[in-house]
């Protein structure tokens, strides 16, 4: 499976536990805690958290590389993260 | 002698229950109100007023108990600091607007320029009754656009670009409409469907999306005695000169054929949907 991704993922965090706006509120403090450069996988629930956390992270300036949709009501996000 | 009160309340004096005192109503455009100007405002409500202002439900500023004697003084004072008064009355009022594209991530299009311009053209000018302009950026619709006589709403016309798309399927997602398809790797837009937000163009990762910002412009809003929820008559509108060009053919319709005290709704019903429907459609064709 991560194979097939084409990069290495650094660090994973899941916020399926949680709702807006603490979904992207987790999402940037694990962005935070990685280097410039570094992929997160980002472990989402469909609705509300896939209609905005890719897009607010997108907003701070991280490059999204990938939705993958589980099949089973979750999605999981990968952003390479770009600047301090 | 007898008091003006119609000069008094076209200069947005609006008369107080007590004798002699006016809520005085101050020009805002676009609900942009500047640091200097609240200067001013805050001086002018110290000395002579009761210290306090009113926020109107119209993004405007009123500073009550204000004494007919003090209003030159008043008056002076204001515009030392940029402010002056609004309008009241049969004419048209404060043009109102979000922050749009220049603040909000949300916004499609640019409001405060819009606001400013669409007041140079038209605030104050009399017509037979009052009459309201809103611009709102997006389809989230902050502003209300449809509560006014003529509401403008910023929207996006989106064009998918192949090369830049990476197949993330996030636009399909976000897309609250059903607008958008992905077919064998294609994205597919029904153009019918989509209600020109914006999202799927604001979500995509690559920007595989051309944006072209634009106006929906509604038509016949009221919110007070009666409420009506204004309606659209031409499609997406994508310059400025035709949204112009529009909004002088709606004025025009209702100077030439309202009654005095008739609000636009009521006019387009008494006169005929039709008869505005061929004057905005002439307008939006360019004539």
């Amino acid at each position: 499976m991560m194979a097939d991704l084409g990069f290495e993922v650094n660090e994973r965090v899941d916020i399926t536990d949680v709702v807006c706006p603490v979904t992207f509120v987790k999402t940037k403090v694990a962005l935070e805690e990685l280097e410039e450069g570094e992929i997160l996988q980002v472990h989402l629930n469909e609705g509300e958290p896939v209609m905005n956390v890719p897009r607010s992270v997108k907003d701070e300036g991280h490059q999204i590389l990938k939705l993958i949709e589980n099949g089973d009501g979750t999605y999981d996000l990968y952003v390479r993260k770009v600047g301090d | 002698m007898a008091t003006d009160y119609a000069t008094l309340k076209k200069g947005g004096f609006m008369r107080q229950k007590q004798k002699d005192h006016f809520s005085l109503r101050l020009s805002v455009v676009g609900g942009q109100v500047s640091t200097e100007q609240l200067v001013a405002i805050t001086e002018v409500a110290n000395q002579y007023g009761h210290g306090y202002i009113h926020l109107t439900s119209r993004q405007g500023i009123e500073i009550p108990f204000i004494q007919l004697k003090d209003i030159d003084a008043v008056k002076e004072a204001l515009a030392k600091g940029g402010a002056k008064p609004g309008v009241c009355g049969p004419r048209v009022r404060t043009v109102t607007a979000c922050q749009g594209a220049a603040v909000c991530p949300n916004g499609c299009i640019e409001t405060e320029e819009l606001a400013k311009e669409l007041s140079e053209r038209y605030f104050g000018r009399e017509l037979p009754h009052k009459f309201k302009f809103g611009i709102t950026g997006c389809r989230n619709n902050c502003l209300k656009a449809e509560e006014n006589d003529l509401g403008i709403k910023g929207g996006i016309r989106v064009s998918w670009i192949e090369d830049a798309c990476i197949n993330c399927g996030l636009c399909e997602k976000v897309c609250r409409e059903g607008a958008i398809q992905i077919e064998n790797g294609k994205v597919v837009l029904s153009q019918e469907k989509c209600n020109y937000c914006g999202r799927c163009a604001f979500s995509c990762p690559t920007d595989a999306y051309e944006k072209t910002p634009g106006y929906l412009v509604s038509f016949g809003g009221l919110f007070g005695n009666q409420i009506n929820q204004g309606e659209t008559i031409v499609p997406f509108i994508e310059d400025q000169e035709t949204l112009f060009r529009i909004c002088d053919a709606a004025l025009t319709f209702f100077d030439e054929n309202a009654k005095p005290s008739e609000r636009f709704k009521f006019t387009i019903d008494r006169v005929g949907k039709d008869k505005l429907d061929a004057v905005v459609w002439k307008a939006y064709e360019g004539a």
